[in-house]
């Protein structure tokens, strides 16, 4: 059961076709429509309290029009003839190609099935019932100790439909719902006040909550707060460090994704240009990009170019195999999209964008893993991250993370950044498990855009990493 | 006042008995010139306005926006506000503010300039600045961006309670990443001038910027891990003031969440520290005549020669705490409902110059950026930790560049630790503003 499919299309196929054939006017060889509606709402409790109840609606369309190397970009929330024809008009002039142009657009509509059926709307669920979800955390997360002094919890759903057209004769759609369910803890004790965090989201309806229970991912974040209440200060410097399953995918999404966009890999901004089919990290390392998971948080069934999403290998057994494109980048090296081209919003150009990244299993337990460590730091539970693709110097935040001594987690250690450098990294991993497991919900930004993604990987070791803690 | 304060009074005036209304306006135009080897790579301009309504009806708040001014819209956004409001808590506190009486600073934000200014100049001037960053040294191998980017806002706040305030302001800038490189080695810095009219640009200050900090940081190595006394660029230490902004959230305090809720009066940092939140000096980028709740903005003492003086509050907050708004609502634009947050946070600044804090410093680690901010800082517990590059300081001056190395210390430990703050106040485009400061001693994490 799809109730998306009732929707009525965005703007009508005859507009589309007479806003591409104005975009076209002053004789630029692209020109594309990107029609959005979104509606979202969130729900916020915060120490007990119902605080922050919001919705909202939003809609338009960007015209882009490309001229030789130049893009001209404008957008308007005004979806009628009238307003496409003034914006394709606007971003027409931006392209100023110089040239005259009449040029009639056949457009084709291609099919690409959801990977993400949705069988409750959200909008369709009372708002009662999302109180009551988070009222459910927030008693389950207080029962968890006496030192649990506060406790938010938000619950967040959007819906986005999208309609893309462009002058090569695609015209697709995609209905993307979404869900997230996030809390957060504070403990106080002696030593302070810690925080813990667990959040739960996919490209799904309401039927997330069928399948995750919200009582116990506030048990797991009031628990992370607690147990870092006998939390010792990190160590700082380089020692072996084990990531366990699930969130570690964003030591990939930094250590490497960004720099196998090819937008980066164009200007030489990359660490990785140049070097497809050469060996760029350990035998070990299979890494794949796909935006056909079924309900992940990057889960699409069209990019924001209109073109079907895929599941791409990056790195196969440590030697990269190819780079992830959008359709610019792909057009100027004259092959095709992966289907990477993703915008935040109707007023932003597309651009080289992760879906779901990835590390392929491997052989060993994690608990073998860990008996394997003399000393290190096991990280149970990683916050966000940031690269730099040019030198491929890479961080990313560990907010649960223990000592290993002796093959043996002990105690708990305080929140830290951990600092390395891509290809270094890559080539350190020396273990993988065999326990894949996607990650949180995490959202991505590059140049002032966010996009859901999503991340996983088995748990693995990476031989020496820089740990940014206070231990002297 | 303008016809969107016209407008946002007239859907405030929808309000039915016994509730209030607030309707929040926005409206931007912007323009972004991206260049690339010496042509447009793209050009993207468009106006967006829309909408944010809060409802508050016993005790209970509701917030709905709208990414249009179409009336019809409108009237149907109230309604669901109206709706999402039945489903909050009641507390005594939930309200709007009234309109106390503060007088906003006369502060003169807009330019009309930048409306006349020819999109070619805009064009021209993203070029040049490609073309400067890349001739400024045989290092340069590259130029990731150079682009030119413009806004004009307006805001307009209304509320059935009486409050009406209109607000406009212009800013442009231009900003590059250049990268220098040697061999295999490559590294990167930003550059970028920023002002709120074309004229008041310094596009040769963003090149050379870039140019010089890409670099000097040339042949980094990543040392080993020591504590030492550590220089925050002014880059960098605006990052840190937005940090403590966010600690001095009264909302925080309020929920027992701030590090130094049970501290005022006490204090919290060294005495060369008097820290504040002044969104009525015109240079600051946040500068604005009122918050996002409409009371006219103030100059907030924070921290008084290392004494803990205020928190922050919107309306709700204070009236929780039993005080004043101290007028520091802001929004992340009209989708969001108002909390406590920062516009224009400075520190007083000193009597020495860049240099002769490093001279006083002798030997440490000079921080030319970090990045993490997001993942390796926690404003709950005060656990610090960042990547940074930088150079290191020997016998007082400048000496090798260093890279792949952590920063840490806890909030509460750096504010004790301030030993210095420079006289090179340098208003970024950013919540806060920048300044040399050195901390006595943190942790470095390398090899």
């Amino acid at each position: 059961m799809t109730p998306t499919a009732a929707a009525a299309p965005l703007v009508d196929e005859g507009v589309i076709a007479r806003v591409l054939k104005e975009a076209l006017a002053t004789g630029g060889e692209f020109a594309e429509v990107f029609a959005e509606d979104r509606r979202g709402s969130l729900v916020a409790l915060d120490d007990g309290r119902v605080e922050d109840i919001s919705s909202g609606h939003d809609r338009g369309a960007g015209i882009r029009v490309v001229a030789g190397n130049t893009t001209g970009f404008a957008h308007t929330a005004d979806l009628s003839e009238r307003g496409l024809l003034a914006a394709a008009g606007a971003a027409s002039a931006a392209a100023r190609s110089g040239g005259v142009g009449t040029r009639a657009v056949a457009l084709s509509k291609s099919a690409s099935a959801s990977p993400s059926p949705v069988e409750i709307l959200p909008a369709e669920v009372a708002k009662a019932d999302k109180v009551e979800l988070l009222r459910r955390a927030d008693a389950a997360a207080r029962a968890s100790g006496g030192d649990v002094r506060q406790l938010s919890a938000n619950y967040r759903d959007s819906r986005r439909q999208v309609l893309v057209a462009n002058s090569n004769g695609v015209i697709a759609s995609d209905d993307q719902v979404r869900i997230r369910f996030g809390v957060s803890a504070v403990a106080n004790g002696d030593t302070g006040m810690q925080t813990g965090s667990e959040a739960v989201g996919a490209t799904m309806g309401y039927e997330l909550f069928d399948h995750n229970d919200v009582e116990e991912l506030a048990r797991v974040a009031a628990q992370r707060a607690l147990s870092k209440l006998r939390a010792r200060p990190a160590p700082s410097g380089t020692m072996p460090v084990v990531i366990k399953s699930g969130t570690g995918g964003v030591l990939f999404h930094e250590a490497c994704g960004h720099g196998l966009e090819a937008d980066h890999i164009a200007k030489s901004v990359s660490v990785f240009t140049g070097r497809v089919g050469e060996t760029v990290a350990s035998p070990l390392v299979t890494l794949v990009d796909d935006g056909t998971m079924s309900h992940e948080w990057g889960a699409m069934a069209i990019d924001d170019e209109g073109h079907p999403t895929g599941r791409n290998v990056l790195i196969e057994d440590g030697v990269l195999t190819d780079y992830m494109w959008d359709w610019l980048r792909a057009h100027k090296e004259g092959r095709a999209s992966s289907g990477n081209g993703r915008r935040q919003s109707y007023q932003h150009l597309p651009m080289v964008r992760m879906t779901n990244t990835f590390l392929m299993n491997g052989p060993e337990s994690p608990e073998e893993i860990i008996r394997q460590t003399p000393r290190g730091v096991y990280v149970a539970q990683l916050g966000g991250g940031q690269v730099n693709t040019t030198t491929g110097d890479f961080v990313f935040g560990m907010t649960e993370a223990y000592l290993i001594e002796d093959g043996q987690l002990t105690e708990p250690i305080r929140d830290a950044n951990l600092i390395g450098n891509g290809p270094q990294v890559l080539r350190d991993i020396d273990v993988i498990g065999n326990d894949f497991s996607m990650g949180f919900p995490g959202t991505c930004g590059k140049q002032g855009q966010g996009v859901p993604v999503g991340m996983g990987q088995p748990t693995l070791r990476v031989r020496a990493l820089t740990i940014g803690g206070t231990a002297r | 006042l303008s016809e969107l304060a016209d407008l946002a009074a007239r859907v405030a005036g929808w309000s039915r008995d016994g509730e209030s209304v607030e309707v929040y306006i926005s409206r931007g135009t912007d323009t972004e010139v991206r260049v690339y080897e010496g042509e447009v790579e793209s050009l993207s301009s468009a106006t967006s306005a829309g909408a944010g309504i809060r409802v508050v009806s016993g005790g209970r708040q509701g917030f709905a926006y709208a990414g249009t001014l179409d009336e019809a819209v409108l009237v149907e956004t109230l309604e669901e506000a109206r709706s999402n409001a039945s489903f909050a808590s009641s507390e005594p506190w939930v309200g709007l503010p009234a309109p106390d009486g503060a007088q906003a600073a006369p502060l003169d934000l807009w330019r009309d300039e930048l409306a006349t200014w020819p999109t070619q100049r805009k064009v021209d001037a993203a070029l040049e600045l490609e073309r400067q960053v890349r001739g400024g040294d045989p290092r340069i191998r590259q130029v990731e961006s150079a682009r030119w980017g413009d806004e004009s806002t307006e805001m307009a706040v209304a509320s059935s309670l009486g409050v009406l305030a209109f607000d406009r302001s212009t800013s442009c800038y231009l900003a590059a990443v250049a990268v220098a490189g040697e061999g295999a080695e490559s590294k990167t810095a930003h550059g970028y001038t920023v002002g709120r009219c074309p004229s008041e640009l310094v596009p040769s200050k963003a090149a050379d910027d870039a140019v010089a900090r890409a670099v000097r940081m040339l042949g980094a190595t990543q040392p080993r891990s020591a504590h030492l006394p550590v220089v925050l660029e002014p880059r960098v230490s605006a990052q840190l003031l937005n940090l403590l902004g966010s600690v001095l959230s009264g909302e925080r305090v309020l929920k027992g969440t701030s590090l130094f809720s049970d501290r005022m009066g006490e204090a919290v940092a060294a005495p060369v520290v008097t820290l504040m939140d002044d969104p009525t000096v015109p240079e600051a980028w946040g500068a604005a005549a009122f918050d996002d709740e409409g009371l006219a903005c103030r100059r907030n003492l924070m921290i008084e020669a290392g004494t803990l003086r205020c928190f922050l509050y919107d309306s709700t907050s204070a009236r929780r705490a039993g005080t004043g708004s101290t007028a520091s609502a802001v929004r992340a634009g009209f989708k969001s409902a108002p909390g406590v947050g920062t516009r224009a946070v400075q520190l007083r600044v000193g009597e020495m110059s860049p240099k002769e804090v490093l001279a006083q410093v002798g030997d440490g680690l000079l921080v030319q950026s970090v990045t993490g901010m997001h993942s390796g800082v926690n404003a709950v517990s005060g656990d610090f930790s960042v990547g940074a590059e930088g150079l290191l300081v020997r016998g007082g001056e400048l000496a090798a560049p260093v890279r792949e190395v952590t920063v840490a210390s806890s909030i509460q430990r750096m504010l004790q630790g301030v030993s210095a703050v420079a006289n090179d106040v340098e208003w970024l485009p950013s919540r806060a503003a920048g300044v040399t400061l050195a901390i006595s001693e943190m942790s470095m994490g390398g090899a």
